[in-house]
């Protein structure tokens, strides 16, 4: 994949911030070859929702390249319903204290501000999360204003590609997060990966009215057309709950796997963490996945997606 | 390994490979977790298909292999996992050639500042994990490489390491204006703390495969 510019390239340049690290040079900080070279590096492993520094440490030590530093994991969220927002400046800090990875957290759709604080807390990748309550019915952050990448939920390929039309430098499917259900994330991925299939296949004539269908940069659909992927990184989120999930989205084709309570809401969180992280680098070898799925004790208890209201559906957010 | 160049040669002549094309070098990248991807697009572009190497028992047919970059501590469990270990001690033992790119400079580094990964020790280098700061402290700048031609090289450093110490017999290729290596080469073992791989320029892989190549020369010599 071509990383050093940005896709679409119009839209990063002259966007990209500078700022010197240090007196007499001005490396270049916060560009696009970088936001997106640090999803590449994520790439093969598994990113895990965290609630404290310690569950943090147990994600690090089962070899998970990032953690996702939250309040409530998912099916809590779900749970106790109400307004779920940006978590706290403390707690945020505690996790980026307890950890050597990347840690990531997530704001609202659209709340820009939240995206603000974050960045100032030295967050290394901010997710404006569909799991949190949106606060803009229609529009979501302008993620070219920050130096802090953004990672953004996707049901399909338009709405992946909208998001990379406004600056994330990851993707990720939705999935329906806090269920423990892999069903919605294999119908996203699919549906991202088989279209971008078809787009690769087209004739150019075809591709401006199947971006006007799509509702996504044309630019970004000539990409597509051209490299037969995603710009960015393109990961799994939402219901994966065993180590067969998350190779089971890496054999459809996403290249790394978030794991939101699918850890911490399991019988046995180290043993699972590990059991995941290894399931993921050897997603393709049925013995290995074999040996790793033995005797991990209960997965988290789940909610079956297809019987849920569709109110209580945290995918259909986002625009 | 049991096939002469001469024999090589003729295979290559059979299949219609230029003479450049003559050594069939044999690269691999780990591909456990990390950007293996990029480097293996990257040997593409130079005419070496790289091999993606998953486990331990894929090191014994290698003139060279890279641990990309990636999370550290997530490549070094991985490594004690898939008993990459001792395999690896061996590989650079036997002289084929390592390179180490950002999360792979760490891991194969002989000390850490920091209180882990625990480090491999195929380089006697000091590594500092994440030098620059957090994500938003990454950049880009431009350097000047040691025995690298065709001016200043474009490096990426995305939560990158520098090297604090090197022992001696250890070549600093590349360094900060304060005099800290973010290049370096010790015999047929080198590290960066950037991703070449990110970027168009293959400069750094060209000089890789220059590296590989004398391994895979010294190997045939010796199995004659």
């Amino acid at each position: 994949m071509d990383t050093t510019s940005a896709p679409g390239a119009a839209t990063a340049n002259g966007k990209a911030h500078a700022r010197a690290w240090r007196e007499g040079s001005k490396p270049e900080v916060g560009s696009w070859r970088e936001k997106s070279g640090l999803a590449q590096m994520l790439k093969g492993g598994v990113i895990m929702d965290v609630v404290t520094p310690d569950q943090a440490k147990i994600a690090e030590d089962a070899g998970a390249v990032s953690v996702m530093a939250l309040e409530r994991v998912p099916s809590d969220i779900r749970r106790d319903g109400g307004v779920a927002r940006m978590s706290d400046p403390d707690l945020i800090d505690g996790i980026i204290r307890a950890v050597s990875i990347p840690v990531m957290a997530k704001a609202r759709i659209g709340h820009f501000v939240e995206a603000q604080i974050l960045e100032a807390l030295g967050v290394d990748y901010c997710d404006e999360s569909e799991v949190l309550t949106p606060a803009d019915n229609s529009f979501h952050i302008n993620k070219w204003e920050f130096k802090m990448p953004f990672v953004c939920g996707a049901t399909n390929l338009g709405e992946a590609l909208r998001r990379i039309g406004e600056g994330a430098s990851m993707i990720r499917t939705k999935g329906e997060a806090g269920t423990g259900d892999i069903v919605q994330a294999v119908t996203h991925a699919r549906t991202v990966l088989g279209h971008i299939r078809k787009i690769q296949h087209m004739d150019e004539e075809e591709l401006m009215t199947e971006a006007k269908n799509l509702g996504a940069p044309f630019e970004l659909v000539l990409e597509v057309h051209r490299t037969g992927k995603l710009p960015v990184v393109n990961f799994a989120a939402g219901g994966i709950a065993t180590p067969a999930d998350a190779a089971l989205m890496m054999q459809i084709g996403v290249e790394g796997v978030f794991v939101g309570s699918g850890i911490f809401k399991s019988q046995n969180p180290p043993k699972m963490a590990a059991a995941i992280v290894k399931a993921t680098a050897h997603f393709n070898d049925p013995d290995a996945l074999a040996e790793i799925s033995r005797g991990l004790g209960d997965a988290m208890p789940g909610i079956e997606v297809n019987k849920m209201a569709d109110d209580q559906r945290m995918e259909k957010r986002g625009w | 390994m049991v096939e002469t160049p001469s024999r090589e040669r003729r295979l290559d002549a059979a299949i219609g490979n230029g003479p450049e094309d003559r050594e069939r070098l044999r690269i691999g990248v780990l591909a456990l977790q990390g950007d293996f991807f990029e480097h293996i697009q990257m040997f593409k572009r130079l005419g070496v298909d790289a091999l993606e190497v998953r486990k331990a028992s894929q090191l014994a047919g290698l003139d060279g292999l890279i641990i990309p970059g990636g999370e550290s501590t997530t490549i070094r469990k991985l490594i004690d996992l898939f008993g990459f270990a001792p395999e690896l001690a061996s590989f650079v033992g036997r002289g084929a050639a390592l390179w180490g790119t950002c999360a792979g400079m760490i891991v194969i580094a002989r000390e850490l500042t920091d209180p882990y990964p625990e480090p491999l020790g195929l380089i006697d280098i000091r590594v500092s994990r994440n030098w620059f700061g957090r994500q938003v402290d990454s950049f880009e700048d431009e350097f000047e490489f040691k025995g690298i031609e065709g001016g200043p090289f474009l490096a990426v450093f995305i939560r990158a390491p520098v090297v604090v110490e090197v022992g001696e017999g250890v070549q600093v290729i590349a360094s900060l204006d304060d005099g800290k290596p973010v290049a370096v080469k010790a015999g047929n073992v080198l590290a960066t703390a950037f991703h070449p791989e990110l970027t168009n320029d293959p400069r750094i892989h060209e000089f890789f495969i220059s590296m590989a190549r004398e391994a895979s020369a010294a190997r045939s010599a010796r199995d004659g």
